[in-house]
């Protein structure tokens, strides 16, 4: 657990110096939002459209950070250094996970706001709570998973390609499901509750990717 | 060295034999659908071909443990096997199950099926397993990151359907229901005898490719001890287990 906490804070304080990934991943939202806007010719969206465009968005910008997860690990000879330590290698799934995690929850602390600002129909107060959780749990499969398919696709040659192709059919699930539960969230006239039934597979897939991730990881660090 | 050759004229015959029952119950034993017709016959072909197809996707990961657990490399060449007949299992059960959604329903997609949809979706990840080996070059490496594919992969076969199934409307008739379906006794007795006739195909199919590829291993490497290293032409890069 310590040797995960030593490569978050590594990471985290690499981002705080360089400020690389999540300022590219907000800003590629807010330009998708507005792609959206006249993509759909409209100015405002509720409901099921609100929670398409919304998750879209989030996902695309994910995948873009999932994609730097392992860069400075690969060339600056951080595996190695990684592999050479007596640590639980799965401490590096873990670290990279919450890594991952964490720049997600930050992304959408601006990127919700700029969607509630720019295209949401509904105010965004009544149902802020419910669009936390489905987004907590929308964020924790796709940072296992955009770890997992980052570690693979670091070590490929054609890894830009082979990430967000591996990535995106292995996310559909938790992408249908996040829309399914925003949906109702977004609409005019919401309870402001998130339908438990999509909340329920969220953290079904969040549960079985998170224990096959913890399975496999170690074969993706061998040399 | 495992002989894959080993009862595969048997399993072939037996292939051969099974597929003709099956067709023959198909053309002349089951009878027509009452508001379909000829064309529900395809069902035959369709729903077994994708069944086997699936059972092909998770049995790849199951292989992929193996190869895992003892670091074989037998273990991920038969992994991939197995995917890559799954793979083409897998078109077979898409295009006619499109041929049999432009008969019945009047189009050859049809989005509130989720069947359908979750097979194209299962499709569309494992179709990444091809391109993904073939950006690794090294073999061993190849062999571990396509086996961690495959697992992950396999256990997202039966999550994937969940999701795509609680996202929509049923369309399709429910045939398998645990229940026994709504099939009569004729239909039923066809169905399983396809079902039985398709897998059997696989079997074979994936014992000729086995066979096939172990053999030009083992011939590369009984070439490279006779004649010298120079003598055998060094691979080109491969999708496929070396």
């Amino acid at each position: 657990m310590r040797a995960a906490l030593t490569v978050l804070r590594k990471d985290l304080t690499l981002e705080l110096r360089t400020f690389e990934t999540v300022p590219a991943m907000a800003l590629f939202s807010l330009t998708t939002f507005v792609i959206f806007h006249f993509g759909l010719d409209r100015s405002t969206v509720s409901g099921q459209l609100a929670a398409g465009v919304l998750t879209v968005t989030l996902l695309f910008a994910a995948l873009l950070g999932a994609g730097r997860l392992f860069v400075a690990e690969r060339e600056q000879g951080g595996f190695d250094a990684f592999l050479l330590a007596p640590v639980d290698r799965n401490a590096m799934l873990i670290a990279k996970a919450a890594a991952l995690f964490i720049f997600l929850a930050v992304l959408e602390l601006v990127a919700v706001p700029a969607f509630a600002l720019l295209l949401l129909g509904p105010p965004l107060w009544p149902r802020l709570l419910g669009l936390i959780a489905v987004l907590a749990l929308a964020d924790l499969g796709i940072a296992v998973i955009g770890t997992l398919t980052s570690a693979i696709a670091i070590h490929t040659r054609a890894r830009d390609l082979i990430g967000p192709i591996v990535g995106l059919p292995l996310l559909i699930p938790a992408l249908i499901a996040t829309a399914r539960a925003a949906g109702p969230l977004l609409q005019a006239h919401s309870s402001g509750s998130p339908p438990g039934k999509w909340l329920a597979v969220l953290a079904l897939y969040d549960c079985v990717f998170g224990l096959v991730a913890y399975a496999v990881f170690d074969f993706l660090l061998q040399e | 060295m495992t002989s894959y050759g080993k009862g595969l004229r048997a399993l072939t015959l037996s292939t051969v034999a099974t597929v003709t029952v099956a067709l023959a119950l198909v053309f002349f034993y089951a009878p027509l659908d009452a508001d379909q017709g000829f064309v529900q016959k395809i069902f035959y072909l369709h729903v077994p071909l994708a069944i086997v197809s699936l059972c092909g996707f998770v049995l790849g990961g199951l292989l992929a443990i193996g190869h895992l657990r003892t670091g074989d490399r037998k273990w991920d060449l038969r992994s991939y096997v197995a995917i890559h007949m799954a793979l083409i299992f897998g078109i077979g059960g898409l295009i006619t199950g499109s041929i049999w959604a432009k008969a019945s329903w009047g189009h050859w997609w049809v989005w509130n099926e989720p069947t359908l949809v979750s097979f194209l979706i299962v499709l569309l990840l494992f179709a990444t397993y091809q391109p993904l080996r073939f950006s690794i070059e090294d073999p061993e490496r190849q062999a571990r990151y396509a086996s961690v594919f495959a697992i992950v992969a396999g256990a997202f076969v039966p999550l994937n359907f969940i999701a795509v199934r609680l996202a929509q409307q049923f369309v399709h008739p429910r045939i398998l229901t645990l229940g026994g379906g709504n099939l009569p006794g004729s239909m039923r007795l066809t169905f399983i005898v396809s079902l039985i006739g398709i897998a059997l195909l696989y079997a074979t199919l994936w014992k000729y490719e086995m066979a096939a590829k172990s053999a030009r291993m083992q011939a590369r490497r009984l070439r490279r001890s006779l004649l010298g290293g120079d003598a055998v032409r060094p691979l080109g890069r491969s999708a496929a287990p070396s």
